[in-house]
Formats: C-alpha cells, sequence, structure tokens
C-alpha cells in the first residue's frame, strides 16, 4: 500500500513540476531545436530582435497575469495599447513627460472605470471590458481625425530614445519589460496587495468573509492593467516614431494566450508573472522560426500558435487530473 | 418589506427583463420622428440584411451562454466557411454549401469536445480556434480573395422568397427553430439545467457531456450558415475579414438581450431584439452623420447600461 501511495505521489510531484515547468522546458526545446536548425535564429541581431519584439507583449500580459490570477479579464487592453501609442505620440511635441505620461494616466483611467464597475456594480468582467475595447478604440479615432491623422515623433527626440536607444545593442524597451516583470512578481509573491490577488480569485466569497478587499484589489488590477497597456503603447510608438492607428486589434487575445500558455489558470487563484514571461518567449520563438522558413506564409504563424495554446491547455488539464 | 419597496423591486424586475424591448420601441420612435426616409420598406430590408448574419450566429451564442460557456470562434468558423466555398463550387453551389456546413459542424463538435470531455474551459478552448481557423481558413484560400460568379449560390444573397430576402428567411427560421428547441424539448431544458448549475445536473443524471457537445456543435453549424449567407451576399470569399469581431457582436447582443453570462438562462426572443437593437443603434447613428469614433462610444456606453439594468442583483 505504501509503495502505491508513494508512487503516486512521486508520480503527482512529478505531474506538478511538469505543469509547472512545462512552458519552460518546451521554451529550452524550441530555442534549442530552432538554434540548431536555423542558422540565423542564435545570431544576436535575431535574438535581439526577439526579446525587443517580445517587451512590447509581455508588458501587456503583465497587467493580464494580474487580472487573470484575479479571476476576471481584460479585453480592453488591445484597444488601450493603440490608444497609448496614439496620446503618446500626440504628447511628444509637447515634450518627455507628457508624451510618456498621458498614455499611462488616460489608459489608466480607462483601467479604473473597468475596476470600478466591474468591484462596484457585479457585472461581468467580460462584458465590461468588452465595452471599454469599443471606447478606446472610439476615442482614438476621436483624436486622430478618424484614424486619418497619424502623430510622428520627431526623430531627434528624446522620447525616440525611450523606444530605440539601445544598451549592449538591446533596446531600452526590453530593461524596462524585465524591470516591470522583476518587480510584478515582487509585488505578486512578497506584498500583501499580492496575496489578495490570490485570495480574491481563489475563493471569492471566502475572502469577503475573511476581510480581503476584494472590490479594492479589482479596481487596483484592472487600473494597472490599462497603465501598462498604456505604456506598451507609448514604448511601441516611440519605437515606431509614430502613433499608428491600426495596431492591437486582437492584442488582448494574444495577452490572453501568453498567459494561459504560462501556466496561470483562468479560472483565477493561481499564477506567475515567470510563467507569462516565458510563454511571450514561446509566442514570439514560435513567430521567429516560422519567418525563418522562407517558404511558409505569415498565416501559418496562427495556426501554430492556436494547435499550441490547445497542446498547452489540454497538457495542463489531464496533468491537474 | 414594505408596500413601498415592493413596489420598487417590482418595477425595477420589469425592466430587468424589458428593457430591451423598452429600448428598440423608444429607438423606432425616436427615427420615425427624426430620420428621414426611415419608415420605408426599403430601409427596413437595409437594415434585416444587414442583421440577419449577426443574429443567426447570436442564436448560437445565447445556447452556448445559456449552458454558462461563450464561443470565441464564431468568426473564424465563419472565415473557415468562406474559404471552403470556392474550392467546392465546381461541383455545385449545394455541394460548397454542404461542405462549409461540415466544417462548421466540425469545428463546432471540436469545441463542445474540449468543453465537455477535456474539461477546458470555453473561453480557452475556443480562444485557440479563434486564433489558428482564421489563419487556416487563410492558408486554405492561400491569403486571397476569390470573387464568386456562380448565379445560384449568389442568388442566395440577393434574391426574395415571399418578397423577404433569402438570408432574412433563414434568420427568422433559425429563431424560431432555436426557440422551439429551448422552450419545448428536452434537450431546452437539459442546456439551462447544466448552465444554472452543472454538478447538480450531473448528480441528477442529465447527459451533460452530449448535451454541451450538441450545444456547440450547433453554434458551429449556426456560424457556418452565417458565413455562407454572407459570403453569397459579399459575392466573393474573403476570409481575412469575414466575420472579424463577430464574437463580440453577437456575444453583445446576447447579453444585451437579457441572457446573463453566468448562465441557465437562454432568451431567445430577447437575443433577436439585441440584434435588432445593436443594428438601429448602428443605423441612426449613420444615418444622422455621426463619426465612427462617436459611434463606437455611444455603443460602449449602451451595453454597458443595458448590462446594468439587467445584472443580477447580489
Amino acid at each position: 500500500m505504501t509503495t502505491v501511495s508513494e508512487t503516486s505521489r512521486q508520480y503527482s510531484a512529478g505531474s506538478k513540476m511538469l505543469q509547472r515547468q512545462g512552458a519552460a522546458v518546451a521554451l529550452i526545446l524550441m530555442v534549442a531545436v530552432s538554434w540548431l536548425v536555423f542558422p540565423r535564429f542564435g545570431s544576436l541581431d535575431n535574438l535581439r530582435d526577439l526579446a525587443l519584439q517580445g517587451s512590447f507583449l509581455a508588458v501587456i500580459a503583465l497587467g493580464m497575469t494580474f487580472v487573470i490570477i484575479t479571476g476576471g479579464i481584460d479585453l480592453s487592453v488591445g484597444s488601450l495599447y493603440a490608444l497609448g501609442g496614439v496620446l503618446a505620440a500626440w504628447g511628444s511635441q509637447y515634450g518627455f513627460l507628457v508624451a510618456l505620461t498621458l498614455p499611462l494616466l488616460v489608459c489608466g483611467a480607462v483601467g479604473l472605470v473597468n475596476g470600478l464597475l466591474i468591484a462596484r456594480t457585479n457585472m461581468a468582467p467580460f462584458i465590461v471590458t468588452l465595452a471599454s475595447l469599443l471606447f478606446a478604440r472610439g476615442l482614438l479615432l476621436a483624436i486622430t481625425d478618424e484614424g486619418a491623422n497619424t502623430y510622428q515623433i520627431a526623430p531627434d527626440s528624446a522620447f525616440v530614445e525611450l523606444g530605440r536607444g539601445t544598451v549592449f545593442g538591446f533596446g531600452y524597451p526590453i530593461f524596462i519589460a524585465a524591470a516591470l516583470a522583476v518587480l510584478g512578481g515582487l509585488i505578486l509573491n512578497r506584498t500583501t496587495f499580492g496575496q489578495n490577488v490570490f485570495a480574491t480569485g481563489g475563493a471569492e466569497q471566502s475572502a469577503v468573509l475573511l476581510g480581503v478587499p476584494v472590490a479594492r484589489t479589482k479596481i487596483g488590477v484592472y487600473t494597472m492593467s490599462g497603465t501598462l497597456a498604456g505604456l506598451a503603447g507609448a514604448l511601441t510608438a516611440a519605437y515606431l516614431q509614430s502613433g499608428v492607428t491600426v495596431i492591437g486589434v486582437g492584442t488582448e487575445l494574444d495577452a490572453i494566450a501568453v498567459v494561459v500558455i504560462g501556466g496561470t489558470l483562468l479560472s483565477g487563484g493561481m499564477g506567475t508573472v515567470l510563467g507569462t514571461v516565458i510563454g511571450v518567449g514561446l509566442i514570439k520563438v514560435i513567430q521567429n522560426v516560422i519567418n525563418q522558413i522562407g517558404t511558409l506564409d505569415s498565416n501559418y504563424q496562427s495556426v501554430v500558435s492556436g494547435v499550441f495554446l490547445l497542446i498547452v491547455v489540454v497538457l495542463q488539464r489531464i496533468l491537474r487530473r | 418589506m414594505t408596500l413601498q419597496a415592493t413596489r420598487t423591486a417590482a418595477r425595477t424586475g420589469w425592466l430587468q427583463d424589458n428593457g430591451v424591448y423598452v429600448a428598440v420601441v423608444a429607438l423606432l420612435l425616436f427615427n420615425a420622428l427624426f430620420t428621414a426616409n426611415f419608415l420605408t420598406i426599403g430601409n427596413f430590408r437595409t437594415q434585416l440584411v444587414q442583421a440577419a448574419p449577426v443574429l443567426i450566429v447570436a442564436l448560437g451564442m445565447a445556447l452556448v451562454i445559456g449552458t454558462e460557456g461563450v464561443d470565441l470562434s464564431v468568426g473564424a468558423v465563419m472565415a473557415l466557411a468562406a474559404a471552403i466555398i470556392p474550392l467546392y463550387l465546381g461541383a455545385g453551389p449545394l455541394m460548397a454549401i454542404l461542405m462549409a456546413l461540415t466544417v462548421g459542424l466540425a469545428a463546432g463538435a471540436f469545441n463542445g469536445f474540449l468543453v465537455a470531455k477535456v474539461g477546458i474551459q470555453p473561453i480557452v478552448a475556443t480562444l485557440a480556434l479563434l486564433v489558428g481557423g482564421r489563419g487556416l481558413a487563410l492558408v486554405i484560400a492561400d491569403g486571397q480573395l476569390v470573387q464568386l460568379h456562380d448565379p445560384a449560390f449568389l442568388a442566395l444573397g440577393t434574391d426574395d422568397l415571399l418578397g423577404i430576402p433569402i438570408s432574412v428567411l433563414i434568420a427568422g427560421l433559425s429563431a424560431l427553430t432555436v426557440a422551439a428547441l429551448t422552450n419545448r424539448t428536452t434537450f431546452g431544458r437539459q442546456l439551462v439545467a447544466i448552465g444554472g448549475n452543472r454538478k447538480a445536473a450531473t448528480l441528477a443524471g442529465l447527459p451533460v457531456n452530449r448535451v454541451l457537445i450538441g450545444v456547440y456543435t450547433i453554434c458551429g453549424v449556426l456560424a457556418a450558415v452565417s458565413g455562407v449567407l454572407a459570403t453569397s451576399r459579399l459575392a466573393a470569399s474573403d476570409p481575412a475579414d469575414m466575420g472579424l469581431l463577430m464574437e463580440l457582436s453577437a456575444i453583445t447582443a446576447v447579453v444585451v438581450g437579457g441572457t446573463p453570462l453566468t448562465g441557465g438562462k437562454v432568451r431567445v426572443l430577447g437575443t433577436v431584439m439585441g440584434v435588432v437593437l445593436m443594428q438601429l443603434v448602428r443605423a441612426t447613428l449613420i444615418k444622422h452623420n455621426l463619426p465612427d469614433s462617436i459611434a463606437q462610444m455611444i455603443q460602449a456606453a449602451i451595453i454597458v447600461a443595458a448590462v446594468y439594468v439587467a445584472r443580477e442583483r447580489r
């Protein structure tokens, strides 16, 4: 009897490890194989590019991680990402500070309204943030003359430096995303707010009874998610030197996908920032590899991403049994 | 509870259930009074033809939401249906339509399998098909838009039957069928029971898996029907744009129509009215020359207001 229970315990420990580290193992394998098969993959230029492309999504997905751990969802981040970029580009004519703070304030305010509606009126996060997806897109169109006006950022301004400047060839956005991820991980695991985030998503009613400030926690995570989406938009605008109006459509789904691939459960109460970062890495490596295979057109990217997402969630589900 | 409080509760309860009808009537009145050329047969035809594809998708979505699920893949399924049609149009329009519907059926059954048998949350299960499905459609179509010339197939989008556009007729029939399914059959009662409390439904011995797979399959087929009709009306197979963001329009219509996202309730007439309301809002804003930006922000406000009124009190 004891041997049986021990084996099953070992098995469950092993599967738990695999569940937690599965994405990391997959990422390491993917990188190793790509490195061997595609000579250009391992070049410093390609890796820098990969990290830079991933950093914008990572900033958005960080906020999404917090939201999903509380058991919610934020569909507005794709629109807020685009809105943040446009606001930054418009604000850049008034200097660095305006270009950076305007998108953070406006997108943070939209996130705050999301949080207030969700926490105070018992409306479903899905539908509230769906409405603000529309609202933010509308606001973007309103300030860009119905999308006809793309604000440019002066190429010699300090703000462009934020998106295009490099240290050892690695762009500033990579360091910003990394710093935010570390900060996010610390907040999630070492602070009372982080504990409240887990408690809210784990068992909301018990959390309320235990005196966890559930409403305040929810308002906090949605405000954070909106602010981070705005920041990602501002960084993207700085990198592109303009406020592109058509970006961000469907970005919310990319963000949700990488969070789920990273092992954070959509039912809430469980998740890690590191997993999300690994999820971003995986998606970006897949895209990069498909680009390297010249014969495959970019439509295969979404097919592979979809299949990959499916494999991950099925595995998670099987391992949890 | 005092009499006053009871009355107030009854009144908010009434508004909760019938808000969408009030809104539709109010909007119709507003347009009748202030919009030129609104009360014409031609205008009503246009509005209905535009609303038909959304309605067909929303009906399937209402069933899925009734089981406490959601189907994000409907737009991708529409794109898949659109991509399939030109491949089989050589064998006749009937064959093309049949193949498109088969793809919808397979996609829906796949979603249902993931949700019911594997136990994956509906959002993630159908998100995978949303991400991959449109890509697959584009791969099938080689990323190309294909003009369609088969007169019999195009008639589906342009012709009338008994003076009613065929697509509107199909949408109406779908609504009646789904209404009968939810209100008059065992399947409908089981569906609502599962959405209300899946554990209890399982313990009560309901065929939970079979019903769930059935519901997602119906939703997939209806999405494919909508894709076929929209493709025929467009006279082209356009997998890049077909059904883009349709999942959001359909969910909005269902929720605005009073079906809660928490499951356990399906309002078919409410869903029809939800689609009509959103269509009327869009038409009103366009006819009064409001720019797209304002139109989107007003739609956002209407969604929030509708859901606020219809929300479940704590």
